[in-house]
């Protein structure tokens, strides 16, 4: 099996396991649902990490740092504000 | 690093992912699970830092200072009903971090003089094409739930030839890119189209069909990181990538199922035409009944089920913790109160939700609208609070009206109905609604928060 038919593999799997999942959280959580698919989706910073990292040319680290600062916001804004919310659902019922 | 080792850390992280969304499934669990999310996200980016290939640090360092410094303000200082703005502009930081990625990897190998795989150069085009998108369109979304630019929805028929050109130059440009992967500039110009492209595709949806924009663009900003994935082929930005992707998608089906529309007809088509249906003044002629906090006080002296029905009227007016007063105190006489809450109710999926988990009522209050209307006779009084559409019985009895079909919570079917909201000006869908004329129902104009602390107060003093 060549790479790419691997990589989508990988990627159907993933996209069956998470309508799997996704389909049983609840309508009142799908909120915190997007904050948390958000910091999810900052994940990307693992490739703007290495674009940064490899110092190859100034071009490829200015265009990593943005990309770095852009996916944090999204990691860190993301988990604290998914955090809060939850945190809101949890203190009754 | 051993590469093996990396990509079983890397494994474990995405595993990490899984369980996380998977404790969404219930609010007992959530907390952890979100933590659980956090923990994966800390493990693949610590494992991608101590990995040899990093060279310069003062970058990173720069920019993960910077990134969290500007997260961390917003995701502790963000007001809740300021949700839907927040997370538009995360869909946006999304697509943009893949767009600068793709072209940053591609300037990279064309510096070394290596050679772009094929899958290389088609996930690298995806990525450019997804990612532009999202951004500036999320910005676009951005700026209407802001209210920075006009929320209503645009319509110009010159709009539907501009998109189609802007989307073919940009399908063009990818094969260019597919075909010649040495062609940054291809990829760049790539970028710019379709950064034209998501302006000109959200600028003209209004402010109630952006429940439906908000899920689809989240999903694209998952696309996006998973292109990205391919481009390094790296499994983690995969699967992280797909599952948000995969949600995304969900929840967009969700909402257009909810209003029964197509996602074609909410992303590039208008409502419907009104046709022949009364104009607002035969139906409400005469009809309409407008009530008082004090009268509606006293209604509830008789009341045994309340249910409150919660639109994005109340969240304008900040009225979250004045109607949980209300809801205990009608609670603390012993009347059995429920919140029925539609699925398009507010700017996102579950905006209503998190404003009342805000004010602190309790989640198992909330119930969902098919849960509601099976018992709505049985409910002596029904509260609307800054709903409209949602609650138009025309969607079941018109056949011809634009809202048709529409699954909507069936408060005229209780046997009273209080409606707040400030007049009868008509909602998103711009039709009049008869319920606001039915024997049942009573209105009381006004600002909700204010209505809703006078009917507390009338009901304190009765």
């Amino acid at each position: 099996m060549s790479d790419s038919v691997l990589l989508l593999t990988i990627f159907g799997l993933a996209m069956i396991v998470g309508f799997e999942i996704i389909t049983k959280v609840p309508p009142t959580l799908h909120t915190p649902l997007m904050s948390g698919a958000n910091a999810i989706s900052g994940i990307t910073i693992i490739g703007a990490l290495v674009a940064a990292g490899h110092e190859e040319t100034w071009l490829t680290v200015v265009l990593g740092v943005c990309a770095i600062a852009f996916a944090t916001i999204n990691v860190v804004g993301g988990f604290l504000v998914t955090h809060r919310m939850l945190s809101m659902f949890r203190k009754k019922g | 690093m051993p590469a093996e080792l990396r990509n079983v850390i890397y494994f474990v992280a995405a595993a990490m992912f899984i369980f996380g969304i998977k404790g969404l499934t219930h609010p007992r669990t959530a907390v952890r699970g979100n933590m659980l999310g956090a923990g994966g996200m800390l493990l693949a980016i610590v494992v991608t830092l101590i990995d040899k290939e990093i060279l310069g640090w003062q970058w990173i360092i720069l920019g993960l200072v910077l990134g969290s410094s500007i997260g961390g303000y917003l995701g502790v200082k963000i007001q809740m009903t300021a949700m839907p703005q927040l997370v538009a502009l995360f869909n946006g930081f999304g697509g943009a971090a893949s767009a600068l990625v793709g072209g940053a990897v591609m300037h990279e190998l064309i510096s070394k003089g290596e050679s772009i795989t094929t899958q290389g150069a088609v996930a690298i085009a995806a990525t450019g094409l997804i990612g532009a998108v999202t951004f500036s369109g999320s910005m676009v979304a951005f700026a209407k739930l802001q209210e920075l630019i006009s929320g209503k929805p645009i319509t110009h028929l010159g709009l539907k030839a501009a998109n189609t050109a802007l989307t073919l130059l940009g399908l063009g440009l990818a094969v260019m890119v597919v075909m010649n992967p040495q062609a940054a500039w291809a990829y760049w110009l790539l970028v710019v189209v379709m950064l034209g492209l998501g302006v000109l595709l959200v600028l003209p949806i209004g402010g109630a069909d952006m429940p439906v924009v908000i899920t689809l663009l989240n999903s694209y900003s998952g696309l996006a990181a998973c292109a990205t994935g391919f481009v390094l082929n790296n499994i983690v930005l995969i699967i992280a990538g797909s599952l948000v992707g995969a949600s995304g998608l969900i929840l967009t089906r969700i909402m257009c199922v909810a209003m029964n529309r197509s996602l074609t007809n909410v992303l590039f088509g208008v409502m419907a035409e009104v046709g022949d249906a009364p104009s607002a003044d035969e139906i409400y002629a005469g009809k309409v009944k407008s009530t008082t906090p004090d009268e509606v006080a006293m209604l509830f002296d008789g009341a045994r089920r309340v249910l409150i029905v919660p639109g994005y009227g109340m969240a304008v007016a900040q009225a979250q913790h004045a109607v949980r007063d209300l809801a205990g105190l009608l609670e603390s006489r012993g009347i059995d109160v429920e919140f029925g809450i539609h699925p398009v109710a507010g700017r996102m999926p579950g905006h209503m939700n998190v404003l009342l988990a805000e004010a602190d009522v309790p989640y198992d209050q909330l119930k969902e609208m098919d849960e509601v209307n099976s018992t709505m006779e049985q409910v002596d009084v029904v509260m609307v609070i800054g709903a409209n559409d949602v609650v138009n019985p025309v969607a079941r009895t018109d056949p011809s009206s634009p809202i048709a079909g529409m699954p909507i919570v069936d408060v005229d079917k209780a046997r009273t109905v209080v409606v707040v909201k400030r007049s009868l000006s008509p909602g998103f869908a711009g039709i009049p609604n008869p319920l606001f004329a039915a024997d049942n129902c009573l209105m009381m104009f006004g600002d909700g928060k204010k209505m809703v602390l006078e009917l507390v107060g009338a009901l304190k003093a009765g």
